[in-house]
């Protein structure tokens, strides 16, 4: 049986056919994972153990998270179209989008500070309570992300600027652009489970 | 399937049978002579139902690991001594594995797992309901670094001393003051992790955690807190006295009584105390007769010092509840949780050092005070008590008078 | 490192260029894997004698009952550093040393994925692990115990600057831990020489990478429970604060949701390390490769269903205790498999009873006993009696000392002419095992009765009345022969360094491909690559002189290598600094603290990798 397996293909292939640098980041993403999976499970397990309000049913206004949560939503498009630009050699273009990229992003970081601070004046903060602990905590790790992803596109735009991204490199672009989604999805999670399920 | 196992039980069974007496004897002439006053807090040897169910499915496993172990040890030295290097070996044969034998060290294990997860499990759920409805409740609450045992029923509060009736069952109610402890007498059955309370919504039920058991014999047993706690985490010791149902009720009567009212009577009482006689030696080199003594005590106790601010006897106006209860004080063996043989000498150095004798004590001595944090991050300032020694030989007389 | 280059002077004389400098400057500021690999194997050495040290202190206090040789607070500090040492700072980077050091040359790669990566990895570990250490400097180690179990950790009962140590020191290496995985994941997918597929790499280079896929899921909790904690402590949350709600057992719950794991991170590598000695010293392949394989995966899945097994006495209910016994004694049947197929492959063999094979042996006959003592305690309600006595310090010293330990050190013999071009000494390999076994054994052997009799784990004193004396009395001297055999291993390893015999390439006879090139190996490994076509490639005559013929010639042109780079190191101390003012409680000042680091980051991504023009 053994032997079987050591006769296969001598020609197998010995590598993904992915760069090293995407494979890492994958690899780093996969991480990410377990990390917000943990924060996220956290909430869920103190999801309606808060022993003093204001609770979450009192204080969440839908319809603001569903502004920020879309506008997040439309930066990742605007990530696919920057990166599509960089392929086709449009500096411009690519610089326009990356710099919309960076709009958004600071857009939904300004209104979820917003409401934070609306939060904070109904009188949830990071102690009152274990739900005012998990959401500030979850939140705001994803808001940390975020904003390295806004540094790291602003990084990205100056390069192209400088010429130093040509087609040829748009991997740096393609790399920054799975951590932009990945960010984008870990924020549906988020949404979707502090938010419309309570 | 059920076939199999009992195939693979059989004949460790029928080793059981024949050696499980030697086994044991194994097992403790290795723990050198093991009889339980040597070995007063002993996992193997259980003196309540619960001890012995676990430890006689501690026995089968101990059985079925030596069978493995054996195997294993016997097939590595066979194999040491069988095929090591010889001159001129010629290159042994390149064999790359065995599907038949993965199978079989695959199925082999695979059955003695079963053989013991069967039984485990059912000790699982077998332990962990109460024993009978009318199970004797005790509240045990665990401090740093002393144990409270309140008895709801009968109103009773004590310290770090458990008195339980023999053959009784009896339910452990589990919560923690502070950090978490783990309330473990060994020959009394297992462990179980004394939490704090978490707080809930109002109208919720706080959870706790829960020891069923029933004693099966009277005597004195040692266990300690098996929890890492803090700085005197090994020195939070617990003695559970098992005695007759007819001992434990003149107990309980004597705490509902009062002790603390009688005064100097108590020890006038015919009834000598361990510690009686001696506390008597003690107040007539101070020139007063015993009684004096403990009513001096008792009044620099109640109204002269700091001590009523965090410790309560019955019956008088004693009422602190942050420190352990003190009404029958003179009937415990030990003092600072197991730590000290209670004699009148010990509890004069206790009052006096309790830092010394015991470091992370949450106890002021004579001469200094003490800052000790509560849950909730407050951190509270215990002033010495600045007490003589002659005014703590008088107060350890009266606490040793209550009785 | 002049002593190895006039090893083989031959092999050489054409490395003017960057790779082989000598000096301090080159080590600080080196990519090259073998040089990080040795730079971990001798941090991870010294923090094994400071929590040897602290071990034997501890057994001083323990020789006799209610002795005062040290406070209660010094013990408590000494045993969780002791536990925190020898978990994060030495038995994960010695296996780290060992990854780095083995996997490229047994893919047939010329250095790891990411070889700054890689160097930071190594400074983090070092930075962490001194920053931890530091404590001892402030007398406030951490002295809340490795575990760090709620609410004792708290502000409240804790504080002082100890936790703060802990806390902030375990998640600045964890960012190692995390670098390092994500690093040799890519290598060993991406970098394996033509022909080596994954079902012909060597076990070593498996185990590796199924514990890479554990470092990279399971820190990250870990991670985020130091978190909790951290905000806990420094920002007043309530995650583990009971008054407001908060849980102390979900610390619990993520710690050992990492910390089970964690034990197949410490053993896995050393499986590894003993599943390639046996076979070469057997001269047999190993009997069911894929079945040693799949077990070894299968352990590492099954690793993160178990982890409720070390929270029986929490009150968990008999329902999830039940079930966590099932997954428990499940992993029991791969890792036995796993063991009788080493058996197997002695079998018929021709045995050779080098000190690495004694070592794997060791292991063989030690870990057995720490297995088998794991399954009475994975019975849940023998483990009420077993949990947190001393039987459970003797069963995970069995496991990882037993498991962990005897197979890095089999794979420091076996590996040490490759590193350094010269054969340890036998003879005082022969005597650092024996005195393993010897102090090993009677230190921890003793520690089952004394738990069995009732003596819990964490008390810097017992009761005369327990009457465990003697127990402890043989620890405390097979402790001190334990730590005499420590020393003969580094005596060994220092008088081996500089004087040993010289070692060909392939000493041993062994049959994986690190042994086709030259012992020391060039700074670029190999100079052409080879192709692959066994899974013994150098047992097979024809296929070992084609892999020669291009690994044991001179190259055609110096092959590419990595720039040096001091940017790792200078990340690593901004990303140390900045953990650490966390201490400080004051947010700018920590958001001040990010800036040196994003500086670093930048410098580093702004840092051409390779030489111009490549």
């Amino acid at each position: 049986m053994a032997h079987a397996i050591a006769a296969a293909d001598d020609h197998h292939r010995t590598w993904t056919g992915v760069s090293n640098w995407k494979l890492g980041f994958w690899t780093f993403i996969a991480s990410e994972c377990l990390f917000f999976g943990t924060l996220i499970s956290t909430y869920m397990v103190y999801k309606g153990r808060a022993v003093v309000g204001p609770y979450p049913e009192d204080i969440f206004n839908i319809l603001l998270t569903t502004t920020s949560t879309t506008i997040l939503l439309f930066s990742s498009l605007a990530m696919v179209l920057a990166l599509d630009a960089v392929n086709r050699a449009r500096k411009g273009l690519a610089i326009f989008w990356l710099g919309m990229v960076m709009l958004m992003g600071l857009a939904f970081i300004g209104i979820e500070l917003y409401e934070y601070m609306h939060f904070i004046h109904e009188g949830l903060t990071v102690t009152s309570s274990t739900f005012g602990s998990s959401y500030y905590v979850v939140t705001g790790t994803h808001k940390l992300h975020v904003l390295v992803g806004v540094i790291w596109m602003g990084t990205l735009a100056w390069l192209i600027h400088k010429d130093r991204i040509p087609p040829e490199k748009s991997e740096q672009v393609e790399v920054a652009g799975l951590y932009w989604h990945f960010v984008d999805v870990i924020w549906i999670v988020i949404f979707t489970l502090v938010y419309l399920i309570s | 399937m059920p076939e199999e196992i009992e195939r693979g039980m059989a004949p460790i069974q029928q080793l059981r049978s024949r050696f499980s007496g030697l086994g044991m004897a194994l097992l403790l002439a290795l723990s050198a002579t093991a009889c339980g006053d040597d070995h007063p807090q002993s996992t193997i040897l259980p003196k309540s139902d619960f001890a012995e169910i676990i430890h006689s499915l501690y026995v089968d496993i101990f059985w079925w690991t030596m069978v493995i172990l054996v195997v294993v040890w016997v097939g590595i030295a066979y194999i040491l001594v069988r095929f090591r290097a010889r001159k001129g070996d010629a290159k042994p044969r390149q064999i790359r594995g065995h599907l038949g034998l993965e199978i079989a060290w695959t199925i082999g294990p695979a059955l003695i797992v079963i053989a013991i997860v069967i039984p485990t499990i059912q000790a699982v759920f077998a332990t962990q309901r109460p024993v009978s409805d009318d199970a004797m409740l005790v509240e045990v609450t665990g401090h740093r670094f002393w144990w409270e045992f309140h008895y709801p029923e009968e109103g009773v509060t004590t310290a770090n001393e458990l008195r339980l009736p023999v053959d009784r069952p009896v339910s452990l109610r589990l919560g923690s003051s502070d950090v978490i402890h783990s309330f473990w007498v060994p020959q009394l059955g297992g462990k179980r992790d004394v939490n704090p309370t978490v707080a809930v919504r109002e109208g919720q039920e706080p959870s706790y955690n829960w020891l069923h058991f029933t004693p099966l014999e009277t005597g004195v047993y040692m266990g300690q807190c098996a929890e890492f706690c803090g700085e005197a985490h090994a020195l939070m010791g617990i003695r559970v006295v098992v005695e007759p149902q007819a001992d434990f009720d003149a107990w309980v009567g004597r705490w509902q009584a009062g002790p603390g009212q009688a005064g100097p009577e108590s020890v006038a009482a015919d009834t000598p105390g361990p510690s009686g006689g001696e506390v008597r030696l003690a107040a007539q080199k101070e020139g007063e007769t015993a009684e004096e003594q403990v009513t001096l005590g008792r009044d620099i106790f109640l109204n002269q010092s700091t001590c009523v601010a965090c410790h309560a006897v019955n019956g008088t106006s004693a009422e602190g509840r942050v420190g352990p209860d003190l009404s029958l004080l003179g009937t415990r063996t030990t003092l600072g949780a197991g730590l000290l043989e209670n004699t009148p000498e010990n509890l004069v150095r206790w009052i006096q050092d309790p830092q010394g004798i015991k470091p992370g004590a949450e106890m002021p001595g004579t001469e200094y005070a003490l800052a000790v944090p509560r849950a909730g991050g407050t951190i509270y300032g215990w002033p010495a008590t600045g007490l003589t020694d002659q005014q703590v030989h008088a107060v350890a007389a009266y606490l040793s008078s209550l009785q | 490192m002049s002593s190895i280059a006039s090893v083989q002077p031959s092999a050489h004389h054409h490395d003017a260029s960057h790779g082989e400098e000598t000096g301090v400057w080159s080590w600080i500021t080196t990519v090259d894997h073998k040089r990080i690999a040795v730079m971990y194997f001798v941090t991870a050495t010294l923090f094994f004698l400071m929590g040897g040290a602290e071990a034997l202190l501890m057994r001083i206090q323990l020789v006799g009952p209610e002795r005062d040789f040290l406070s209660p607070e010094v013990y408590n500090q000494l045993f969780t550093m002791h536990g925190t040492t020898m978990v994060f700072l030495v038995a994960m980077p010695m296996a780290v040393a060992f990854f780095n050091f083995v996997v490229p040359l047994q893919i047939g790669a010329r250095d790891v994925a990411f070889p700054r990566l890689n160097a930071f990895s190594y400074w983090v570990f070092l930075f962490g692990g001194l920053y931890m250490n530091s404590s001892f400097l402030f007398g406030a180690a951490p002295n809340a115990s490795w575990v760090g179990y709620s609410t004792l950790t708290s502000a409240t009962y804790s504080p002082g600057l100890n936790v703060d140590f802990w806390f902030i020191g375990l998640s600045i290496l964890g960012i190692a831990s995390i670098a390092g995985g994500v690093n040799f994941i890519t290598t060993i997918v991406n970098m394996r020489a033509p022909g080596m597929t994954l079902m012909r790499m060597p076990l070593f280079t498996w185990m590796t990478f199924v514990t890479s896929f554990l470092l990279i899921t399971a820190i990250p909790v870990i991670a985020v429970a130091l978190i909790f904690l951290g905000f806990d402590r420094v920002f007043a949350t309530t995650f583990f604060n009971p008054a407001a709600g908060g849980d102390p057992v979900l610390w619990q719950h993520l710690f050992w949701l990492f910390g089970h794991p964690e034990v197949y991170i410490l053993v896995l590598p050393a499986f590894g390390v003993i599943s390639d000695v046996i076979p070469t010293f057997s001269r047999k392949p190993l009997f069911g490769y894929p079945i040693v394989v799949y077990a070894g995966v299968l352990i590492g899945f099954i690793g993160w269903g178990v982890w409720s097994h070390h929270m029986f006495t929490v009150g968990l209910g008999p329902i999830a205790d039940a079930f966590f016994v099932a997954a428990t004694m499940i992993i029991a049947i791969p890792t036995g498999v796993k063991i009788f197929n080493w058996m197997a492959t002695m079998w018929g063999g021709s045995l050779r009873f080098t000190t690495a094979m004694l070592f794997s042996l060791g292991l063989l006959v030690v870990f057995t006993v720490g297995g088998l003592s794991g399954i009475m305690h994975a019975s849940a309600p023998v483990n009420l009696q077993q949990h947190d006595s001393y039987f459970v310090v003797a069963h995970f010293h069995y496991v990882i000392v037993g498991g962990a330990m005897m197979g890095l050190w089999a794979g420091l013999y076996y590996w040490f002419p490759k590193v350094s071009g010269r054969f340890m000494s036998e003879t005082l390999g022969k005597w650092h095992f024996w005195t393993t076994m010897i102090g090993f054994n009677l230190t921890f052997f003793p520690m089952h009765f004394a738990g069995l009799l009732g003596m819990p784990r964490r008390i810097f004193t017992y009761s005369a009345q327990l009457n465990v004396e003697v127990y402890n009395q043989l620890s405390t001297v097979g402790a001190f022969i334990f730590g005499i055999s420590g020393l003969i291993m580094v005596w060994n390893l220092v008088k081996s360094w500089r004087s040993g015999a010289v070692a060909p390439a392939d000493p041993w006879g062994a049959p994986h491909l690190e042994w086709s090139i030259p012992s020391p190996p060039h700074h670029y490994n190999f100079p052409r690559i080879p192709t692959i076509r066994s899974r013994e490639p150098l047992w097979d005559e024809d296929e070992r002189r084609e892999i020669e013929a291009l690994t044991l010639t001179e190259p055609h042109e110096e092959p590419v290598m990595p720039n040096p780079s001091y940017w790792p190191l200078l990340l690593a101390a901004a990303i140390t600094l900045a953990w650490g003012l966390v201490m400080t409680g004051v947010w700018w000042i920590i958001v001040l603290g990010l800036l040196p680091v994003t500086f670093c980051v930048f410098k580093w991504a702004f840092e051409p990798a390779f030489p111009e023009g490549h």
